[in-house]
């Protein structure tokens, strides 16, 4: 029971930093239907932009006032994740939008190629540690001898998670862009006749998607600590998965599915193996795409001819 | 609009204000990670170096370019378009007509060409990095291209009948000693039976669904390759695998050997030259397999499911046997690859069959243009030559000073080229497909009216 415990409280943590990641994969699926092979990358890629921004004010301000220099870290790989991304959509995805279908799917691969290879040459390839950025834990309570905590860390991620995903959801639901967003969802071409901007609302739900996968990365390097420029793709598998899980295009869907994701791997890597975690999250997206396309929220697609 | 119309004259502060925009643009993106460098110090400290005159440099040659391309580029562009679309010229139809014969020709006389012009020594490397190693992705191509390009089924796995073919041919040859021609069929089956094992339960499955669930199937069966270790030695792989012999000639010192028997200096390049053509063989059988399947029934049943899986359904096409063989096809041919893959290197891991070495083969056919073999044969050599040529080029060090490697940048060149080559022909390189039925004469039809399938 402790034990089931801690992993719960560590798979929760875990599939928040996932669910984020995964809301990006469904934004942009849902408004231009193109799994964005890249978006891992650009997870990696705030990790790093992360990396450095810490580096620098540690630097500067030195470590007393952890508290300002990881919200000013995490202000900093939104905004700079958020150019990359836009970048990205501009010039890699946007002159293919309409096209071949193949297309974009391989100029997003040719991108997430792009992207690991540039850190590896700019950064070295080299897994890159920092010591741990904030300490603590809270014992919540002991039984058998074991504690069951629930660290300082764990605790920044829930939260800001959390907040942010308030945001989000605020920004989708009650804002002229997510009116535009959704609008641009069900019919591009029937938005555009109203006077929606549709080039904008793209690039917008890019500049979300990589906002959000930039609190995931500053999240990651804080709990883990370290960073390569690998990261990017088998976080960027799972966090396909829990999209997919929580029905691609449903935006609950997709945090749900992440910390349902998250709870999969840190439960089968505790009772049964921890080489093949990442056979077990691979293995539920086979199984959800097989049997349960739609997934958890999503709605079914009916096939006209 | 009339053809003889003068181009807008270029304007100049626009043009400065786009280039201003850009160099800013530019400055904020790579800041962060061109302009700073995360080293580690001698007390194995991460701490941070400053590049600003990279940084200033990578910005003020982004800034040049966006100018020219307003001062030149852009001019000329509106230009070629005002004028009318020139006829292609006679002598395009004649070079088509003989591109075929003159490339095989070619690729049969590569390796005494490269004797006659690198000389004995160094005519190892380039018949094995160049020759082998672009010939082992035109046949991966190939066989893909029969899953992808034929069927229009997206796969993003097909790695993994590579690394089922490689280790068929490394466990079954060093346990119990068969040999290579024996192996080859075996590995092949192998594979197409594990092709058949994964089609199965993702027959529903289409599109994108279909390349990220058959890219899970790809990055497990690697994951149990890596972990089963009793089996596969996990990540330390297989070493020693037995090379394939000449009719039972083996290529070695001995006086059994190649040389000894053909009454030759020993040399490695013997046993070069033969996987050369052993490949170039097994690349020709998979290109004439494919062609002569597209005239039967069930190659015709492939490209009619690409163009419309309902239509076919209601003509009584079974679906499900289409896509089986189809995946059971491709997967064989990537099967003998790895077989022979695992015989050139005498080594394998789990780390020669990832994920990237799917992208490569899937972005070869799409960017050679989907069905297209000579596309997928032009692609691969572009695509892998192209990053192997990288390794030759030592007089950048010239320019760069001695430390600049330029090895580093292959897959970094490879990752931009995959997406420039998608923006300036989304359809690939080929854009036109010879129809396998006619009706009264034989021409070819651009790629724009061939679907690409919904997987």
């Amino acid at each position: 029971m402790e034990v089931f415990l801690q992993q719960l409280i560590n798979g929760i943590t875990l599939g928040s930093i996932y669910g984020l990641i995964a809301i990006g994969y469904t934004m942009v699926f849902g408004i231009i239907g193109m799994v964005n092979f890249a978006h891992g990358d650009v997870f990696m890629v705030s990790s790093f932009i992360a990396l450095v921004a810490f580096l620098l004010l540690v630097s500067l301000l030195g470590s007393s006032s952890i508290a300002l220099v990881l919200f000013v870290v995490l202000i900093v790989a939104m905004l700079f994740t958020s150019l990359v991304n836009w970048t990205i959509e501009r010039l890699a995805y946007r002159p293919l939008r309409g096209s071949f279908r193949l297309a974009p799917l391989i100029s997003a691969i040719g991108m997430s190629i792009f992207l690991s290879n540039f850190v590896q040459v700019t950064q070295g390839p080299r897994n890159k540690s920092i010591p741990p950025m904030v300490q603590g834990d809270f014992v919540l309570f002991t039984k058998n001898d074991y504690p069951v905590t629930l660290s300082v860390k764990q605790l920044i991620i829930w939260i800001v998670t959390a907040v942010l995903l308030v945001c989000f959801w605020y920004l989708v639901t009650r804002t002229r862009l997510g009116r535009a967003q959704r609008a641009c969802e069900q019919d591009q071409k029937m938005a555009a006749l109203v006077g929606v901007d549709v080039d904008r609302t793209i690039s917008m739900t890019f500049v979300i998607a990589a906002a959000l996968a930039a609190v995931a990365g500053t999240m990651y390097l804080m709990y883990y600590g370290v960073v390569s420029f690998a990261d990017g793709f088998v976080p960027g598998v799972k966090a396909f998965t829990a999209a997919v899980l929580g029905g691609i295009g449903s935006l609950p869907g997709a945090v749900i599915g992440g910390i349902l994701i998250g709870l999969i791997e840190t439960m089968w890597s505790a009772y049964f193996s921890i080489d093949y975690k990442d056979v077990a999250a691979f293995s539920v997206l086979a199984i959800t795409l097989i049997f349960l396309p739609q997934g958890l929220f999503g709605r079914p697609d009916v096939e006209k001819v | 609009m009339a053809s003889g119309a003068p181009a807008k004259r270029v304007d100049a502060v626009r043009a400065l204000r786009d280039a201003g925009v850009t160099a800013l643009l530019t400055f904020g993106l790579f800041l962060p990670l061109i302009g700073f460098q995360t080293v580690t110090d001698v007390r194995n400290d991460l701490i941070l170096n400053t590049r600003w005159p990279l940084l200033f440099a990578v910005v003020a040659l982004v800034g040049f370019s966006r100018l020219a391309y307003s001062f030149a580029i852009e001019p000329w562009l509106q230009n070629r378009a005002l004028k009318p679309a020139v006829e292609p010229a006679a002598w395009r139809g004649k070079v088509a007509r003989w591109i075929i014969p003159f490339a095989i020709g070619f690729v049969v006389a590569y390796p005494a060409i490269v004797l006659a012009t690198a000389g004995f020594g160094r005519s190892v490397k380039w018949i094995d990095n160049f020759g082998i190693q672009v010939l082992i992705y035109v046949m991966l191509g190939w066989g893909l291209n029969i899953v992808v390009g034929l069927a229009g089924l997206l796969d993003l796995g097909y790695v993994a009948f590579y690394a089922v073919g490689a280790y068929s041919y490394a466990l079954l040859a060093k346990t119990f000693g068969f040999s290579f021609w024996i192996l080859l069929p075996l590995a092949g089956t192998l594979a197409s039976f594990w092709g058949i094992l994964l089609g199965f339960p993702v027959l529903r499955l289409r599109g994108d669904y279909l390349a990220i669930v058959t890219l899970a199937f790809g990055e497990i069966i690697r994951i149990v390759l890596i972990n089963w270790v009793d089996l596969t030695n996990g990540y330390a792989g297989i070493t020693s695998i037995p090379r394939p012999t000449f009719f039972g000639i083996p290529f070695n010192a001995d006086d059994d050997g190649f040389a000894a028997v053909f009454g030759l200096e020993y040399s490695p390049i013997y046993r070069t030259i033969f996987l050369y053509y052993l490949i170039l063989a097994l690349a020709f059988l998979t290109a004439f397999v494919t062609l002569r399947l597209r005239r039967l029934p069930v190659g015709r049943a492939w490209e009619a499911l690409r163009e419309d899986e309902i239509a076919c359904r209601s003509l009584g096409i079974n679906t499900t046997n289409t896509k089986l063989t189809a995946f059971a096809m491709g997967a064989m041919f990537a099967g003998f690859a790895g077989s022979f893959f695992a015989a050139r290197q005498g080594f394998i891991s789990p780390d020669s069959f990832t994920f990237l070495e799917s992208a490569t083969i899937l972005s070869i056919v799409v960017l050679g243009g989907m069905g297209s073999q000579i596309g997928v044969a032009i692609a691969a050599v572009v695509m892998i030559g192209g990053t192997e040529i990288m390794r030759e080029l030592d007089f950048l060090k010239l320019v760069f000073g001695s430390t600049f490697d330029p090895t580093q940048y292959r897959m970094l060149l490879f990752g931009l080229a995959m997406v420039l080559i998608m923006i300036w022909r989304p359809r690939g390189l080929i854009t036109t497909r010879q129809p396998s039925v006619v009706l009264k004469e034989r021409k070819a039809i651009a790629s724009d009216l061939v679907k690409e399938g919904h997987g």
